[in-house]
């Protein structure tokens, strides 16, 4: 029994990993006033470049260095878009998705049914990881996890406790407020949806060079959908990002043990997206300021004249 | 130094609208070249064979139109709501439970019927379906203010999994080898196919009828009117007294509705028993916003939008098979494509000019 | 500033413009709205770019191209409206503005300037405290508090008391003589005469987007500086035929109405209208007159009084019932408001009479007619396009408020409300809507005309109520010669005794 749960919370934390990291640059990206609806698509190029990179280099690090770049100057296309251009966020959020997705399944062709020779393994923390119990569980995870883990607090640090965390949330909120202020709100934006797109090449990257070392087409199965779910169930917070991530993680990990039980694993996995939407329902009800959602998010800002 | 001024465009005349939206099609088919050459895939070959599958050969072109039967249905409902600006990104789960109660009609009651009158009850019940799943996040944009683009995308998933709850207990067919699918539908609610093709008319022609219909409610009704002014300007629309709530929850009724009738065709015309979502919704859902925003909004022009689309979705099978292409290859059009037309979207609506000197 | 002109569609909204600020002085810029003002502050300020003309400080030019730019120069600026971010810390709004502010733990170093400068001015505010927690009072000296911190030598002020309570406006006066003595740089933007003569050292009056006088402290007369304010002695104008007064149309009683941010800004107002009358409510935008005409229109609750519209009780009926009772309305921000931009012309011609069934049958909207409709609108009101199939938004502004306008008194209503209709037009289309609503007047309608401009006021009202910060100042018939105060009462410096208004019924 006790080696079950051991697995369990073990392959949660494992299934949160990349969920955790899609949503730490999806809260950016939002708190900064951009809804970036191609999470999935970002993935997928991430998963397939680290994957191509690692095959040919047979450094997978190196593959998560390409992976994130990749991801970042793919963004490009919906911060032009959605910054400069000022159109739609949701029509070009889902361009992104399918090209991402289209492209990664079109170059990762040639190399379906070649696993790689070497993969980021798990890297037991010494000392730590022979805590009885909680040791293995936690101190002997991927790299992927650990990044995770710090980049959650570091980010939630930025937001909160630095200038750049102030001036990225007064552009979300109130960018005209921000414009007079100095601050150039169009630049920010940019930035941070561009950031978003290596957080989430980051996720990709943990699926093909570490959870598994393979590629395959859809390998992303709908995590970048999760992850903007993900972001309002975490209320704009990295910090319960991290809670979330691990219990909708948890919740895929338990959907098939639990049938014998009786309970449907398609049940289960409708709840992180009602959870989602009872959490806005609630916050809908009482007063939506406690709700923290960037005020201005998904309104495009035309810069000046009357 | 240059520096890029961008300004708002005034008037642009229907032939440039037009033109525009053809040079940035030709735009990313040049760019969808590029990847193809980029992946090791002549661009000349793939792109005559996409064309052939899809509409060079007879065989192609009545797969195409079948295709195009969900997307014209889809794409006109969509183009209700768009114009209202309400940004409806469920109708991939509007289109489930279109096919889930359009099944459940079919297998309960459709052995004792006769098919004239089992076939309208399924459409019916499917419109039924797809409506009231519509308007779930009518009501808790209207009552909690919740975003539509987020509550759409969750309720896709949380009817994704609903339909995969039914097909693997209650709903499951003994008779199908232990996969799970439903039993198959009788006979009488079995649509008929145009003969030599897969071609479901009777839904063909409920997209095509209520395609018309729409585009006559929006540009000829105090209704279509008063969708029209709220999606141009809502504080005049409050100004002007139009019942906000009302209308939108009507749209959303009728998007749903449609994306359920699409729902019915595919089960009842295409695979004749309930699978995965996978299979039956088959994306429509979401290529059918472009096919709406491509249609510009116009339910008629969806028609030929959605035979556009209908193509590059049958073409990207062609490839798929003779190219061994994987099927995202068709993600990539659709991408693309979509990317250079917000492009060309961006110029119809601004005049971008490039001047030396000063800003200011 | 010297010579500074700007344009906005061809508007002048600055015309040549001369201003000077010396150290330890405070000087008012004093003006109706749309004199211009704002404008050139926001010029000073960098949000805007003069067509013509230049800045110096110092002796040496510069050019602003941005707020940084300004800030960077030593201008700090205070709007009318905060720019303040509502869900956030006093910290965090200042923090991000701030020039020298640490990049990590900004909220340390903060803290302490924000206690330092609130022991300088007897601020008192919590530095933790959210945003939307505060005062109008509070959250002014957080916006003063930001353009102080980067070390502004300048310092804009733009109507600055327009949202605060007597007792806070007090306390404001306080800082300011304060701010005065440590030789700091002042520019206060105002409308109000009490202000402009209690705290400025010299005063520089625009109107029409021009300057049309200086004044020092020691010549400062209220009488004088409200004439140059709307530019006129008094004339009394007679071009219209005295009516006499027949049943009474709309009737307003001890009506109060909340705004937008939640607190009273009619505060118990009472009046009357007649037919063959029109009937003006004169003042400074933003004293309440807005809030009034949408509670009258149905767009706005009323949360205490009653409104009558030919004895029927239309209090916070819908938009559309008050409508069909026969009341109509030109709005305020025509183009926000009136209209949908992207519309055909002769769509927009029936935007708040679609379901009439005149222009519909059944559930089909009849184009025909309404095509018909529209022509003959266009034509009866000039309205200058070259066809009806032609989008709303292209249309001269003029030409929009004539259709808008055109479109509310076809209809022949008993009540015709036009908030500001003439705001923004050039000669000639203004002259045309003045002469529509006096034959409005001829014809039996009762016309309610809420403008800040004053030439308008006088050429067209029989009556004129003068509203501040939510009452009536009075209410005089146009012949009455206290009428020359009028510029004191919109001002706020004059108030009517009760019972010597022509507000009684007779």
């Amino acid at each position: 029994m006790e080696e079950i749960i051991i697995s369990v919370v073990q392959r949660t934390l494992v299934a949160g990993t990349p969920l955790l990291l899609g949503t730490i640059g999806e809260i950016i990206s939002e708190r900064s006033g951009i809804l970036n609806l191609g999470v999935e698509g970002v993935m997928a190029v991430g998963a397939v470049t680290a994957f191509i990179v690692t095959h040919h280099t047979g450094n997978p690090w190196l593959g998560l260095c390409a992976a994130i770049i990749a991801g970042m100057l793919i963004s490009i296309v919906h911060a032009f878009a959605s910054v400069s251009l000022q159109s739609n966020q949701v029509v070009s959020g889902l361009a992104l998705t399918m090209l991402g997705l289209g492209l990664a399944g079109l170059l990762g062709k040639p190399y379906v049914g070649k696993p790689l020779a070497i993969k980021i393994n798990a890297m037991p923390i010494p000392f730590l990881s022979d805590i009885p119990i909680v040791g293995p569980v936690i101190f002997n995870q991927s790299p992927f996890f650990y990044m995770a883990m710090l980049l959650a607090i570091g980010v939630w640090f930025m937001l909160e406790h630095t200038l750049l965390g102030i001036r990225i949330r007064s552009a979300g909120e109130n960018p005209k407020a921000t414009e007079t202020q100095g601050v150039n709100v169009s630049l920010i934006r940019y930035l941070s949806v561009i950031g978003a797109g290596g957080f989430s090449a980051m996720a990709g990257a943990h699926l093909s060079i570490s959870y598994s070392k393979s590629w395959i087409e859809g390998m992303t199965a709908g995590r970048g959908w999760i992850v903007i779910a993900l972001t309002i169930f975490a209320l704009w917070n990295p910090l319960r990002a991290v809670v979330g991530a691990f219990l909708f993680g948890g919740i895929f990990v338990l959907q098939y043990m639990l049938q014998p039980l009786g309970i449907s694993p398609n049940f289960l996995a409708m709840l992180p997206y009602l959870a989602t939407l009872l959490v806005l329902l609630v916050g809908g009800l009482r007063d939506s300021r406690r709700l923290n959602a960037p005020a201005m998010l998904a309104e495009p800002y035309r810069r000046g004249e009357r | 130094m240059l520096h890029v001024k961008v300004s708002d465009r005034e008037q642009i005349s229907a032939l440039g609208t037009f033109l525009t939206l053809v040079l940035a099609l030709a735009a990313g088919m040049v760019a969808i070249g590029l990847l193809f050459m980029v992946s090791g895939v002549n661009p000349f070959f793939a792109f005559k064979k996409i064309f052939s599958g899809s509409f060079g050969s007879l065989y192609g072109f009545k797969e195409t139109i079948t295709k195009a039967i969900p997307l014209i249905l889809i794409g006109g409902g969509l183009a209700l709501v768009f114009k209202a600006k309400f940004w409806n990104i469920g109708a991939e789960s509007q289109l489930l439970m279109g096919a889930i109660f359009g099944t459940w009609v079919g297998l309960n009651w459709g052995p004792s019927l006769p098919s004239p009158v089992i076939v309208p009850l399924m459409f019916l019940a499917g419109f039924l379906g797809g409506a009231l799943w519509g308007l779930v996040p009518a009501i808790l944009k209207l009552r909690f203010s919740i975003n539509e683009v987020i509550s759409t995308l969750m309720l896709n998933y949380i009817c994704a999994e609903f339909l995969t709850l039914l097909i693997v207990g209650p709903w499951k067919s003994p008779k199908k080898f232990g996969f799970p699918y439903t039993d198959d539908l009788p006979d009488s609610a079995i649509l008929s196919l145009l003969p030599g093709s897969r071609i479901h008319t009777a839904t063909l022609i409920v997209a095509v009828v209520a395609v018309v219909v729409l585009t006559i409610v929006i540009y000829k009704t105090r209704f279509g009117y008063e969708v029209r002014v709220i999606g141009e300007n809502p504080d005049a629309a409050k100004y002007a007294g139009i019942d906000f709530s009302r209308t939108t929850m009507l749209i959303m009724v009728i998007s749903g509705g449609m994306a359920g009738l699409a729902g019915v065709g595919e089960v009842a015309g295409i695979h004749h028993y309930l699978s995965y979502p996978d299979s039956i919704s088959s994306g429509y859902g979401f290529t059918a916003i472009i096919v709406a925003w491509l249609a510009k909004l116009n339910p008629i022009y969806v028609i030929f939008s959605g035979i556009f689309f209908a193509g590059i979705l049958v073409g990207g099978d062609a490839i798929q098979i003779s190219l061994g292409l994987p099927a995202a290859t068709v993600a990539v059009f659709n991408g693309t494509l979509l990317i250079f037309l917000i492009m060309g979207d961006f110029f119809t609506k601004n005049k971008v000019r490039i001047l030396a000197g000063e800003r200011g | 500033m010297i010579n500074i002109s700007k344009s906005f569609h061809g508007v002048r909204a600055n015309d040549n413009i001369n201003v000077k600020v010396s150290s330890g002085e405070i000087l008012g810029l004093l003006g109706e709205n749309g004199a211009g003002k704002t404008t050139l502050m926001n010029i000073l300020y960098g949000i805007y770019q003069p067509d013509a003309g230049e800045i110096r400080i110092n002796g040496h030019r510069i050019s602003i191209d941005s707020p940084k730019a300004s800030i960077d120069h030593g201008i700090g600026m205070v709007h009318q409206h905060f720019m303040l971010v509502q869900n956030h810390t006093v910290i965090e709004n200042i923090a991000l503005g701030y020039a020298h502010a640490p990049w990590l733990f900004p909220q340390k170093k903060i803290r302490q300037r924000i206690v330092s400068f609130s022991e300088k001015f007897k601020f008192d505010i919590d530095p933790e405290k959210k945003i939307w927690q505060l005062s109008a009072g509070e959250q002014q000296r957080v916006e003063i508090i930001k353009a102080l911190i980067n070390g502004a030598g300048l310092l804009i002020l733009d109507e600055p008391t327009s949202v605060l309570t007597p007792q806070e406006t007090r306390d404001f006066f306080q800082v300011l003589e304060k701010m005065r003595k440590d030789g700091q740089m002042i520019i206060l933007i105002s409308h109000k005469l009490d202000e402009i003569k209690r705290l400025c050292d010299r005063v520089t009056v625009l109107r029409k987007g021009q300057v049309v006088g200086h004044a020092d402290a020691g010549h400062l007369d209220k009488r004088t500086l409200a004439r140059m304010m709307i530019g006129r002695d008094v004339i009394f104008s007679f071009s219209r035929e005295k009516m006499p007064r027949k049943e009474k149309v709309l009737e307003v009683a001890d009506v109060r109405v909340d705004g937008d941010k939640g607190y009273p800004v009619v505060n118990g107002i009472s009046f009357a209208v007649y037919r063959n009358e029109i009937f003006g409510i004169a003042g400074v935008s933003g004293n309440g007159q807005r809030e009034l005409a949408e509670a009258i229109t149905g767009l706005r609750t009323v949360t205490h009084g009653q409104i009558r519209i030919n004895d029927i009780d239309i209090t916070n009926q819908s938009a559309r019932k008050i409508h069909n009772t026969g009341v109509s309305h030109v709005p305020e921000e025509r183009i926000r408001f009136g209209i949908a931009p992207n519309l055909f012309i002769y769509e927009n011609a029936i935007l708040k009479q679609h379901h009439q069934k005149k222009f519909s049958r059944r559930a089909f909207l009849a184009y025909g007619r309404i095509k018909a409709h529209t022509r003959q609108l266009i034509k009866d009101f000039q309205v200058a396009t070259p066809s009806i199939n032609v989008q709303t938004k292209n249309l001269s502004g003029g030409n929009i408020q004539k259709l808008i306008l055109g479109r509310e008194i076809a209809d022949k209503p008993d009540l015709l409300v036009a908030s500001h209709p003439t705001y923004g037009l050039d000669v000639g289309a203004t002259e045309y809507l003045r002469n529509q609503l006096l034959r409005r007047r001829t014809e039996g309608g009762a016309v309610l005309l809420v403008s800040e401009d004053l030439d308008e006021i006088f050429e067209l009202c029989d009556r004129i109520a003068v509203i501040f910060q939510g009452h009536f100042m009075g209410i005089l018939e146009s012949d009455d010669p206290r009428i020359a105060d009028i510029g004191m009462m919109m001002a706020g410096t004059s108030d009517l005794k009760a019972g010597e208004g022509a507000d009684a019924s007779r």
